[in-house]
């Protein structure tokens, strides 16, 4: 059972106020760190993995201190949020030194390489890795030791669909093997498929924490905008409303658009295109006028 | 206090294609240098003595030791893939530690090594000159490597500092301002090297005990520092 306990914690560099005053409970299964960007979600991995110092409050792995004390990543793995590793290095090189660095040998290398399916790729460079891969064999340097906490700073960042549900079912394993597993990201669709537990950070604040259910009722309990163009305004108009995820339509004549106020956010962003195929109706653009991250947090942290 | 793969990796970022060239050019125009020199000149002692301890003591040392030894560390900080050691079991004085050594080890090869053979080939080692600037080099090699490794442990613009220091501090201050000498790595490995050579051909400001005692001091305390500043070095998101 592995706890991480994050204290009244703040973080401040010069007079930005990156983490402010935040105080949560990691424990086993998979958690979901979600926030926009800029909103301190690196800030605050990078204290929880101990690489640094929290200007006030506490980070602690089951009673332990993680900051000024190395012998705690016997226990945490971590995938960090940049790029740069031993490009020199391939794959299997990589992963091998790391083994090693925690005083193990190949075999362990091996056994995460295979883990995360980069076998096939590991006699190559690093340098000439994907982004996806390069996060894989990441991903592989951190499990190495078979860590029970797990940190991931955006680990879908530029992975394809597929690699993305692969690394998905391997985060979701380890959650249910009993390991704690705290991942950040700011798509709310990719934390609410993988994290059961959700923890919202809004400009360095703890903006939200539960069940995802909940979290995604707060966000979509509310009209969201979308601007429409399309071949037919008219007749998708009144296609959509016929429709209850759809609570209002405006046709903006100066604009030629339609202007579109949703109830239900899931279910219209499946709607719209299902209705205008079954009508022969061509969707010429369709932007969410509203639907920037920020605004979609800012009415969460105004609820 | 020595970790194989922290080594291991040191070193082969630090030989990678593009700084071992730089490593390498300089000894190859010291060797350039010297064989011109023989040629137009022939043997002679004080030639040999003034283009070890001008340009192999003096300039190439140094530029080596800060390649060397911010390159140890530095880029690693700078890109963050530092984190993996980071993220590591490791008494951070281990890493700092072996890749001193590393830092050493190579110093030594490119600069010791071509002083010898630059020293060979001007006068055949003549009273002692190729040995005792060989061992100078040596020296300077250990307290370079340790100061620049600090540098980069503690600076993003490590390079530039250290270059600044070896050519400016050491190159030109150190020849003309009687107070730096005391304070200049080549001086204290000139005292030793004084010992080696006894004459007056390799002579330093300073004493051999004052020599030795400085360039011990100095290694062991920018060990130690850096090792501490490791302990708390922060990583955090790129601004
Ligand atoms: N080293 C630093 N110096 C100054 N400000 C910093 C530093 N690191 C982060 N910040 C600031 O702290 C705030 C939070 O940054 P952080 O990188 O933690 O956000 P994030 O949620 O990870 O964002 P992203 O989604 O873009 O990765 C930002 O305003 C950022 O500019
Ligand atoms: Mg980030």
């Amino acid at each position: 059972m592995t706890t991480l306990r994050i204290d009244h914690v703040s973080r401040w560099f010069g007079n930005v106020v990156a983490v402010n005053d935040i105080t949560m409970t990691i424990g086993p299964g998979v958690t979901g760190l979600l926030g926009p960007n800029g909103a301190g979600k690196s800030t605050l991995i990078n204290m929880m993995g101990g690489f640094l110092a929290p200007s006030t409050g506490s980070v602690t792995l089951d009673d332990q201190p993680v900051w000024r004390n190395e012998q705690i990543y016997r226990h945490i793995g971590v995938v960090p949020e940049r790029e740069a590793m031993y490009d020199f290095l391939t794959g299997r090189e990589f992963v091998v030194a790391n083994a090693e660095l925690h005083g193990l040998g190949s075999k362990a290398a091996q056994k995460a390489l295979a883990t995360v399916e980069m076998e096939y790729a590991q006699d190559r460079k690093v340098a000439t890795y994907s982004k996806g891969m390069r996060q894989r064999v990441k991903m592989a340097s951190a499990l190495v030791h078979e860590p029970s906490l797990l940190l991931l700073d955006e680990p879908f960042n530029g992975m394809d669909p597929r690699q993305r549900m692969q690394l998905m079912d391997l985060l979701r394993r380890m959650g249910d093997e009993g390991r704690t597993v705290l991942f950040s990201s700011h798509i709310l669709e990719e934390v609410e498929q993988l994290a059961r537990h959700i923890e919202v950070v809004v400009a360095g604040r703890h903006a939200a924490s539960g069940d995802f259910r909940r979290i995604r009722r707060l966000m979509t309990d509310r009209p969201h905008r979308y601007l429409v163009r399309s071949s037919d305004d008219r007749a998708l108009a009144a296609a959509l409303i016929a429709d209850p995820s759809t609570s209002g339509i405006e046709v903006d004549l100066a604009e030629g658009a339609l202007r579109v106020q949703a109830v239900d956010f899931g279910r219209f962003t499946a709607l719209l295109p299902r209705v205008a195929r079954d009508h022969g109706i061509r969707l010429l653009t369709v932007s969410p006028s509203d639907e920037s991250l920020e605004s979609v947090f800012s009415y969460l942290v105004a609820a | 206090m020595y970790d194989p793969t922290v080594a291991r990796l040191t070193y082969r970022a630090l030989l990678g294609r593009r700084r071992a060239l730089i490593l390498g050019a300089l000894p190859l125009l010291l060797i350039v240098i010297s064989v011109v020199v023989r040629a137009l000149t022939g043997a002679d002692d004080q030639t040999a003595a003034d283009v070890l301890g001008g340009f192999a003591l003096a300039t190439m040392v140094p530029i080596i030791g800060v390649i060397a030894g911010t390159g140890a560390i530095g880029p690693e900080i700078d890109d963050g893939s530092v984190v993996y050691l980071l993220s590591k079991p490791l008494k951070r004085p281990t890493i700092i530690v072996t890749k001193l050594i590393v830092a050493i080890a190579v110093t030594m090869v490119f600069s010791a090594v071509p002083t010898l053979v630059a020293g060979l080939i001007l006068n055949g080692n003549g009273q002692q000159i190729a040995v005792a600037y060989t061992v100078a080099a040596l020296v300077a090699s250990i307290a370079y490597s340790a100061l620049f490794l600090l540098l980069g442990t503690v600076s993003r613009h490590a390079v530039v500092f250290g270059l600044v220091y070896a050519l400016v501090w050491e190159a030109l201050f150190g020849s003309l301002v009687p107070g730096a000498r005391t304070l200049s790595v080549q001086q204290w490995a000139l005292a030793v090297a004084h010992r080696v050579a006894g004459g007056d051909l390799v002579t330093s400001d300073v004493g051999l005990t004052t020599g030795a005692v400085l360039l011990v001091l100095v290694t062991v305390l920018a060990t130690w520092y850096a090792g501490q500043k490791l302990r708390s070095l922060t990583l955090a998101g790129e601004e």
